[in-house]
């Protein structure tokens, strides 16, 4: 069995995407000690492929890449119900929208939500109110 | 007394019941309620950018319309409006620059808006302006018997700046069934997510919430589920064959807007209550205890 070590330390909030997290969420992601309370308690987690104290982890590591290709971010519906709950006062919520937002703008726009890819049956029964909100969080 | 009303755009559209039964049961209530004169859409969900000027302006443009009317408060009973013009209210009084950005782009409006008109949802309004033994008093067909599963959802009570009730075990919606004479059962799952724009989505993970939400209002033998909100509506009514797919034992139960039992209880007729625009017919539930 090998043992790996991995350090965190405040030379990864130097690189540029941690600096853009923290700028765009205003969230110092230092401050989340992994207790787990959020991924806890996320109606979403089920369906997430990374938990949100794993986001958070990665978030601090700096690890961009496996971020921007999680479902997870997309997944996290803004319940805030870990922001609530979180006792160190995280915004998870805040933080995973900086990352779709990354995701969505990064030099050229990538939508994640194609509203002609709906189904038309599905379109015609939609509320407004689900049609502007999903675009409102899956499009740029 | 006049209070400037803010209906939304699913109001006018798949909800035209949540509309119809606010402005009846007001009156009931004597307050004459004012639709706000040329709102907008307020952009459904607040932008969680910490910088964001641009979703600011959709809900700021209506709170300048609300000072245009010459009021300082605004009611709303979708809870997703409410928590975007809440949430878009508290940001640009904390940031005065965006502040000063949105009013330097809206140079056409006399009124330069200084974050000053108070946000209320109808729930918190009846609480505290009203009060429930005054709405207690107006009630000519108490729901005896009813069995109502209050079901807040996430934007009436998060994030904590918004919430107008305690955030993890809210009790204003029972309160009021209360006060119309039902009884409120407990219910787990009343502030849990229902999936909401997933929706569009993910079809899946909606009814996957729907499944786990109706069940835990089956298990506590509630007859209807009480929302506030028109998209935990869709997603709880109209999309519970789809929770029926995952879970065959789901029982079809009826989802109201608080509104609708309030109109009832006022004795508003079926032009204030609108039970066609539902996908679960209410009407058995509700005749089953005697109420129509
Ligand atoms: S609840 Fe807060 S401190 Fe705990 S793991 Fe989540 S973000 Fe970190
Ligand atoms: S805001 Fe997102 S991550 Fe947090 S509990 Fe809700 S769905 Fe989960």
């Amino acid at each position: 069995m090998s043992i790996t070590t991995a350090r965190i330390s405040s030379a990864q909030l130097k690189s540029a995407f941690v600096a853009k997290v923290q700028k765009n969420s205003d969230q110092k992601l230092l401050a989340c000690y992994q207790c787990g309370k959020c991924s806890a308690g996320c109606p979403m987690a089920a369906h997430m492929d990374i938990l949100p104290n794993q986001i958070i982890r990665l978030a601090q590591l700096g690890m961009h890449e496996r971020l921007l290709a999680s479902n997870a971010i997309w997944t996290c519906v803004s319940c805030m119900t870990c922001n609530t709950r979180c006792p160190k006062n995280v915004h998870i919520a805040e933080v995973i929208e900086s990352l779709r937002d990354i995701a969505m703008r990064n030099g050229r726009r990538h939508e994640h939500l194609t509203i002609g890819d709906v189904p038309a049956e599905t379109r015609a029964e939609l509320p407004p109110i689900a049609m502007i909100s999903a675009m409102r969080k899956l499009t740029s | 007394m006049k209070l400037i009303y803010y209906p939304g755009c699913t109001l006018k559209n798949h909800a035209r019941n949540f509309d119809v039964s606010t402005v009846s049961s007001m009156a009931k209530l004597d307050v004459e309620v004012e639709e706000l004169d040329r709102w907008n859409c307020c952009g459904t969900v607040h932008a969680l950018g910490a910088t964001n000027v641009m979703n600011r302006i959709a809900p700021v443009t209506n709170l300048v319309r609300v000072k245009q009317q010459q009021a300082n408060e605004v009611m709303t009973t979708c809870a997703m409006c409410y928590n975007t013009l809440k949430r878009a209210n508290i940001d640009v009084q904390k940031r005065a620059a965006a502040l000063e950005t949105i009013n330097k782009f809206m140079y056409l409006d006399e009124v330069d808006y200084q974050g000053d008109v108070a946000v209320h949802h109808l729930l918190e309004y009846l609480r505290d302006r009203i009060g429930f033994d005054k709405l207690s008093a107006r009630v000519k067909k108490p729901l005896k018997g009813l069995r109502v599963a209050c079901y807040y959802g996430c934007l009436l009570v998060r994030p904590k700046e918004v919430a107008f009730d305690d955030v993890e075990n809210p009790t204003v919606m029972e309160d009021l069934v209360t006060a119309l004479g039902g009884t409120p059962v407990p219910f787990a799952q009343k502030t849990e997510c229902c999936g909401a724009y997933h929706a569009v989505d993910n079809a899946e993970i909606v009814a996957d919430r729907t499944n786990k939400i109706m069940s835990g209002a089956t298990e506590q033998q509630a007859d209807v589920a009480m929302v506030s909100c028109p998209l935990c509506a869709f997603n709880l009514d109209f999309k519970q064959p789809d929770a029926r797919r995952l879970n065959p034992e789901l029982q079809p139960m009826p989802v109201l807007y608080f509104t609708q039992l309030m109109a009832l209880a006022f004795g508003c007729g079926e032009d204030d209550l609108r039970f066609d625009l539902h996908h679960i017919d209410p009407k058995p539930a509700l005749a089953g205890r005697g109420l129509i």
